[in-house]
């Protein structure tokens, strides 16, 4: 008898701690599953991308349509099979109708695919940026308001090859397809425009040790593009540093983000005068950024200018934001109105107007940039030129871009 | 070993030579081959094959230099094991948590020497807790000491993740150990008839003398010294070490401390190198757990060979085929598993 009544009085209390949970959720808060890396290599970035996010959260006061924003997070380590766990975890236990994330590329892709399985609930990317993810095959209810790596790359070949006079690049990257659509977009320039890439390094995420690779890249070349991001791109950096590299380097759009830039060691020398392009510019004189700026400030931990992750995942959740305001912060249908509203949503962000194509890709303008020292002993991204509005398929015709192939190790190629 | 050493009385293709003759010509050809590719100019077509000679000699080096790093760690691991038939799975935390202990201690006094000597001795200090106040209360139990290790190293890891967060440190090394080398191995000849001589990072090969040093100490402390001689007794037969009046407890805080201070000591030398990150600690326990299990447990040679086979394979590996280079540690791994179970060095139990 009496173990029965203690029974009943745990079930009674579970009941109560739970309930209460369930009925709110209901009623006048709307849940938001925030995914991003809180762990493993990309950790800095993970964090910077929540700053980002809760940037455009407090923007809105925490309320959306006059309901209490409830953000769950979900936590990954970069890699594919852990986004989706993740993922399934938001969408299948805490029940949120809206994901914004994954950070980076092969889990953008991967989370693609599990969006298909899941058509009542509402994609929004965070900043992953490979460009398969919406290119080819793409989930009718995956957003991205952020724009790809090959994108990203706009003007920067060109850029290399006249102004700054290489003819001859060798690449080192991670293999994944993040980093291989950054090199295409890199290469479709750069090779059009009478470049050379006699060598491409695809090393693993996370390898600690590139001296050995340092030392295969050929000794010919005028400058090595570098697309490594946080604690792989300061590996890099500082060994090819110890081992004596004169070659100028030429970044990727995370090589040179501020997750790389603020880290501490002696980085600053090799990195003096790197070009580079993405979706943001530390200088950027635009009011709307400045704004930005020091609202990102806010944040607890923020680094002294928002990187590309705070500032992806702030465009992602801002627009999340905005569809959910424009229906009334209605998901009962399966979201069918706010993938709507979300697919005409064309707004102003702090880095100029964005819409979206017809694969829900962002079209936005990319920042040409190059790495110099601030008064204040901070590096930062000097804005060089901005090219306007970049779609996916870089200004070519589609079916022609289509012809290029799918991005991989061996392609594009042009020794 | 003792099976290759013994000289066979068959002949192997009957012109009179013993087996032990025929691999120690074979091992006289290999050493041939390898000082010929070190030392001579390539012609093309070697170069075609192998990249080029600069990025072959690199990967040699680089893999000696990262072996002598997993020998630094692995040592300790071993030696525990050895002794107590501990597998001791917070090895790792160890490695990690000597690194930013020698970032904080480098980046206030501005004395790397000074980082790398907090280093070693905070983490003896952690050793002998961990063996004292947790490891002796379970002893003999082999599972639970293991499991319990795991649980260490999961709760170490998120104190270290609150403490240092998850960012990129690097422990800044002095100016004296700042630039690189010139080898006298040629890499090229230019056009003009000029040399071009191999440079190496200084830091790396301090990184390799500082390993050697270690490793011929632990040496000589395990076969020549009174506490060594305990510790080779104990790792053969601890009961009988226990009955003819040792204080085992003793010997064992003595080998806690030495194999966890090494850890650490690793971590500020190999943090220099590389870099201080979360995750590290999974990294180099796994390495430490494959170039035991290769070395064979227990074995302070074995683990000299051991991490010599895993950093050469891992640096061959990351320059030659990339995308699968980790495969070839496992591969290792696997042979050697199949072949002789007990490790190169290790005794049949």
């Amino acid at each position: 008898m009496r173990m029965h009544r203690r029974t009943l009085l745990a079930l009674a209390v579970f009941t109560g701690l739970t309930a209460p949970s369930m009925a709110l959720a209901a009623d006048d808060t709307i849940k938001i599953g925030l995914l991003a890396t809180f762990e493993g290599p990309f950790t800095v970035l993970g964090e910077d991308g929540e700053r980002g996010a809760m940037t455009a959260v407090a923007e809105m006061n925490g309320t959306v349509a006059g309901k209490k924003i409830e953000i769950v997070k979900g936590s990954s380590d970069a890699s594919p099979d852990s986004a989706v766990r993740a993922a399934r975890k938001l969408v299948e236990q805490d029940g949120v109708k809206v994901l914004v994330g994954p950070l980076s590329g092969d889990e953008g892709i991967a989370v693609k695919d599990y969006a298909k399985t899941q058509p009542n609930v509402t994609f929004i990317n965070g900043t992953s940026a490979a460009q398969d993810t919406t290119l080819r095959d793409p989930a009718e209810n995956f957003f991205r308001f952020s724009t790809d790596g090959a994108q990203w790359m706009a003007g920067l070949g060109t850029y290399a090859f006249n102004d700054k006079g290489y003819k001859k690049v060798a690449t080192v990257a991670e293999d994944y397809s993040f980093p291989y659509t950054q090199v295409f977009g890199f290469m479709a320039e750069f090779c059009k425009a009478g470049g050379h890439v006699p060598s491409k390094s695809w090393v693993p995420i996370g390898n600690k040790d590139f001296s050995s690779v340092i030392a295969a890249i050929p000794e010919d070349v005028d400058a090595i593009y570098v697309a490594l991001g946080g604690a792989d791109a300061v590996n890099f950096l500082t060994q090819y540093q110890q081992g004596g590299g004169s070659a100028p380097l030429i970044g990727g759009s995370i090589t040179v983000d501020q997750t790389v830039l603020t880290s501490k060691g002696k980085l600053k020398d090799v990195l003096k005068g790197t070009p580079s392009a993405g979706p943001t510019a530390d200088t950027n004189d635009a009011p709307a950024w400045k704004a930005f700026v020091e609202a990102y400030k806010k944040q607890p931990g923020a680094f002294p200018s928002p990187s590309l992750f705070a500032h992806g995942y702030y465009v992602d959740m801002k627009a999340t934001l905005l569809g959910l305001d424009q229906v009334g912060g209605d998901v009962s249908d399966g979201g069918k109105k706010l993938r709507d509203a979300l697919s005409k949503l064309s707004f102003d962000t702090p880095t100029g107007k964005v819409s979206l194509d017809k694969n829900r890709n962002a079209i936005a303008d990319i920042f040409l940039t190059e790495v110099t020292e601030g008064a204040d002993g901070n590096l930062m991204n000097k804005l060089v030129k901005v090219v306007p509005q970049v779609n996916q398929t870089l200004g070519i015709p589609e079916d022609e871009f289509m012809k290029l192939g799918a991005v991989n190790r061996d392609n594009p190629s042009c020794p | 070993m003792s099976l290759l050493d013994q000289p066979s009385s068959s002949s192997l293709s009957g012109g009179g030579t013993t087996r032990g003759q025929a691999w120690g010509l074979v091992g006289l050809l290999a050493a041939a081959v390898m000082a010929w590719l070190v030392f001579a100019v390539w012609p093309d077509w070697l170069n075609a094959i192998l990249i080029s000679k600069k990025a072959f000699v690199s990967a040699i080096l680089n893999g000696i230099t990262l072996a002598g790093l997993y020998f630094l760690v692995a040592s300790g691991f071993t030696l525990i094991f050895g002794l107590m038939r501990n597998v001791n799975l917070a090895h790792g935390s160890l490695y990690l948590l000597g690194a930013y202990i020698g970032y904080e201690v480098t980046n206030r006094t501005g004395y790397w020497l000074l980082g790398v000597a907090a280093g070693f001795a905070v983490l003896a200090i952690v050793g002998v807790v961990m063996q004292v106040f947790v490891f002796r209360r379970l002893e003999g139990d082999d599972l639970r000491q293991t499991l319990v290790s795991i649980g260490i190293s999961i709760v170490a890891a998120d104190l270290m993740l609150a403490v240092w967060a998850g960012g990129t440190y690097q422990i800044t090394t002095p100016e004296w150990l700042d630039g690189a080398l010139t080898l006298p191995i040629i890499t090229a000849v230019r056009s003009n008839g000029v040399s071009v001589f191999l440079t190496y990072p200084l830091y790396r090969v301090v990184v390799l003398a500082a390993a050697i040093v270690i490793g011929v100490g632990l040496w000589l402390m395990l076969h020549k010294t009174r506490v060594g001689m305990m510790i080779r007794a104990g790792v053969d037969d601890r009961a009988m070490l226990q009955a003819s009046g040792v204080n085992v407890h003793a010997v064992f805080a003595i080998v806690f401390a030495v194999g966890a201070g090494l850890a650490g000591f690793a971590g500020v030398v190999g943090g220099s190198a590389l870099s201080v990150a979360p995750g590290e600690d999974v990294r180099y326990l796994l390495a430490s757990l494959v170039v035991v299990i290769v070395g064979g447990m227990g074995s302070i040679t074995g683990a000299a060979i051991g991490a010599l086979l895993i950093g050469l394979a891992e640096q061959i590996g990351l320059v030659y085929f990339p995308t699968y280079g980790i495969v070839l540690t496992f591969v290792i791994m696997v042979v050697t598993l199949a072949v002789r179970p007990q490790g190169i060095m290790g005794k049949a139990r």
